[in-house]
């Protein structure tokens, strides 16, 4: 539907995770310079510029396993790494959360502000690094130039291709079910009290004209919610007050963060076919992520000191647990990228790798440098 | 107010519903005591027949298509009846075209794709807007804002392109009509888009705009046309009457909380259903005041349910709201 949609999921998708990931950090007592390289490399990532090019051209979503793999790549931008229940984990913590973002938002146009929610959160993970600090900015610029201009409509019809995307998703979150902003059955609450949108009425008033126009009478009901007036507007600019507290980190107060599987596989029949069809656009998305390949930073194993794991769970034997007890409906599948099978992409992860080569390197290694690239990713 | 409805028995539909504008479309066949009912998911029409003594249900899928794919995954915007005098025919709107079926789904008979751009632009392309108009017309609005006027023959395939209208510049949101049967009227068929503006169109063989009412900036996602009366539900939760001919403002309700997703009314009851993204259901009565002639808006009832189905003799409301796969009927 909407091809302005990508960029939207995916900021708000890696402001998420960037949240999730600084609280394990904290809680495994990481210690700091190596949990801020880690945030740091996955920031530097995110908005590495070509990597954004290729995100902000008009496109439709991309597939849910193609998200999955770019996020996949993301979480292993730097020394940290990932168990396989740790990532499913993450991933599902991520994705629930921006689904009630979107899905609470009061007005369509809202998930801009729940954007910058976001982005003003990473900005402020990365204010004492004015390199990444600029590429924060850039894309900032990005969104205002091309997402403040958009219609109500538009902005709508961007929302609706995000719950289609995430349509039938149920994961249960500990923090929204404690919270009570998620039912036992992983639907969300739907609250019928609290301030309306900006631009709209109280409902309760009736207004009848004549024909010349002036009022001739008015009619109060009673609209069975508790709704009270608009807040102010949340601002629009590259700084300024948001007003939502949508995006936000909710994590800052250090809750164990748990999703809970049993119970959502009775949702498996609402799985639509949509997954399994021959996904046409299989070479824009390994486009996209070979231009996020191209700005990873190879973090060789010979670094073996500054390498160290994460853990979504509060043991390894949890973790372990999770894994084998995942319901198989409920398993992402990551792309498994045959590139070195197609000519085509091939060729075009070689020229990207080229495009990246330092000023003053020594051309004949870009083939093997090629070649690591194709055996990484055949490796996810 | 007394009760004019009640509950009548749950209907499972195989998939959730999508979150798109108008996303119910019934069609009652009285001499087969059979009710159809149709619920877009993603690239999917679930269709549910229902017989009326509560016993028998069918289930059916039709997928959207895409050129000379067999598969499509493209996104389906709207399914809806076309109820002509001589024929019923199921219309799909999706971002790859238009497709229309026999009223069962069992044949397309029609198939008419949209002008795709080889690279995705900014402006996402997809048909929305549903209406059948008079004897032989079905009107069709596209993300352009042009409506596309298809000319149906009483039988068979020979479905044409007749017109199309250039007069909203914004992506069209929903169409209504009145009087496809025989009662004479002024203004047939209303359109409505993304600004807010309205057109109230008279058919024929040539369309002739009446009217263009002006938007105030907020998109109009459900319209109505009820004895040339236009009513609209707008994404501010405000829902508007207009006198469709002269574009005079009767009146102004603030309705919901959240954004309007639909309207239903029943013709010869004046009742009109609303449903927004608030949870709310709400049914209005409106009346013609005979001195005045103007319509007038009143009483509510408020129902807090995620579906509803409200039956008046003869005539039917339907809500459905989004992700659910479930809907109730409240007779």
């Amino acid at each position: 539907m909407s091809t302005r949609t990508l960029p939207l999921l995916f900021i708000n998708l890696g402001g998420e995770m960037l949240y999730i990931l600084d609280q394990r950090l904290r809680a495994q007592n990481i210690p700091s310079d190596k949990a801020k390289k880690v945030m740091n490399d996955i920031i530097t990532t995110m908005f590495n510029k070509k990597f954004l090019e290729e995100l902000f051209k008009p496109q439709e979503l991309y597939s849910k396993k193609a998200l999955r793999t770019v996020f996949d790549r993301l979480a292993h931008a730097s020394i940290m790494r990932l168990n396989q229940a740790s990532m499913d984990k993450l991933y599902d913590l991520m994705t629930m959360a921006f689904k009630y973002q979107v899905l609470l938002c009061p007005r369509p146009k809202d998930i801009l502000l729940v954007t910058f929610n976001h982005m003003d959160a990473i900005k402020d993970f990365v204010r004492d690094t004015p390199s990444i600090l600029s590429q924060v900015d850039e894309t900032y610029r990005q969104l205002l130039e091309i997402y403040t201009s958009l219609s109500g409509g538009e902005f709508q019809l961007i929302r609706q291709t995000l719950l289609i995307f995430f349509q039938d998703m149920h994961i249960r979150v500990s923090i929204f079910l404690k919270d009570k902003v998620q039912n036992s059955n992983g639907r969300f609450v739907l609250p019928t009290s609290g301030p309306v949108p900006y631009g709209t009425q109280t409902p309760g008033l009736i207004r009848m004209f004549s024909c010349s126009g002036e009022e001739i009478k008015r009619v109060q009901f009673r609209d069975g919610g508790n709704y009270t007036a608009a807040l102010r507007e949340g601002s629009f600019e590259l700084f300024g007050d948001r007003v939502t507290k949508l995006g936000t980190n909710m994590y800052s107060v250090s809750r164990p963060v748990e999703t809970h599987m049993s119970g959502t596989s009775k949702n498996s029949s609402q799985h639509t076919k949509v997954n399994t069809l021959p996904n046409p656009l299989a070479k824009e998305e390994l486009n996209l992520l070979a231009k996020l390949m191209g700005g990873l930073e190879v973090q060789k194993p010979s670094h073996t000191d500054s390498g160290f794991r994460v853990n979504l769970f509060a043991t390894d034997e949890e973790e372990e647990e999770a894994l084998i007890t995942r319901p198989e409906e409920l398993s992402y599948e990551v792309i498994n990228i045959q590139a070195t099978k197609d000519k085509q992409a091939n060729a075009e992860l070689a020229k990207i790798m080229g495009e990246f080569t330092e000023a003053g390197d020594s051309s004949p290694s870009s083939s093997s440098k090629g070649d690591d690239l194709l055996a990484m990713m055949d490796g996810l | 107010m007394a009760k004019m409805y009640h509950k009548e028995k749950s209907i499972q539909i195989k998939s959730s519903a999508s979150a798109l504008y108008n996303n119910l479309s019934v069609l009652r066949i009285a001499p087969r005591c059979l009710t159809y009912f149709t619920v877009v998911h993603a690239n999917v029409v679930n269709m549910v027949s229902a017989s009326w003594d509560g016993l028998n249900y069918s289930h059916r899928q039709l997928q959207s298509k895409e050129g000379n794919v067999a598969t499509s995954s493209s996104l389906i915007m709207q399914a809806a009846w076309c109820v002509l005098p001589s024929r019923d025919l199921l219309v799909l709107t999706s971002q790859k075209g238009i497709q229309m079926y026999e009223s069962d789904g069992s044949i397309m008979v029609y198939w008419h794709a949209l002008d795709t751009p080889e690279t995705p632009t900014a402006q996402a392309v997809f048909a929305r807007g549903i209406a059948a108009v008079r004897d032989k017309y079905i009107c069709v609005g596209v993300s352009s804002g042009s409506v596309l006027v298809f000319d149906v023959p009483s039988k068979g395939s020979n479905i044409t392109l007749s017109e199309v209208l250039e007069e909203h510049t914004e992506p069209i949101t929903d169409m209504a009509s009145e009087c496809s049967g025989s009662m004479e009227c002024i203004a047939d068929l209303v359109s409505a888009d993304d600004s807010g503006t309205l057109c109230v169109w008279k058919s024929g063989g040539d369309f002739q705009l009446l009217n263009k009412i002006p938007g105030f900036d907020t998109s109009c996602s459900s319209v109505k046309l009820w004895k040339g009366t236009v009513i609209a539900g707008y994404g501010t939760g405000q829902i508007r009457l207009y006198e469709g001919v002269t574009g005079i403002l009767h009146a102004e309700v603030n309705a919901h909380a959240r954004w309007i997703y639909s309207l239903d009314i029943a013709p010869f009851t004046g009742l009109l259903l609303s449903a927004a993204e608030d949870s709310l259901v709400r049914v209005w009565h409106l009346t013609i005041s005979p001195e005045t002639n103007n319509v007038e808006v009143r009483g509510q009832k408020v129902w807090i349910q995620w579906l509803a189905k409200v039956f008046i003799p003869f005539e039917l409301f339907h809500i459905l709201s989004p992700y659910h796969h479930k809907f109730k009927c409240i007779y």
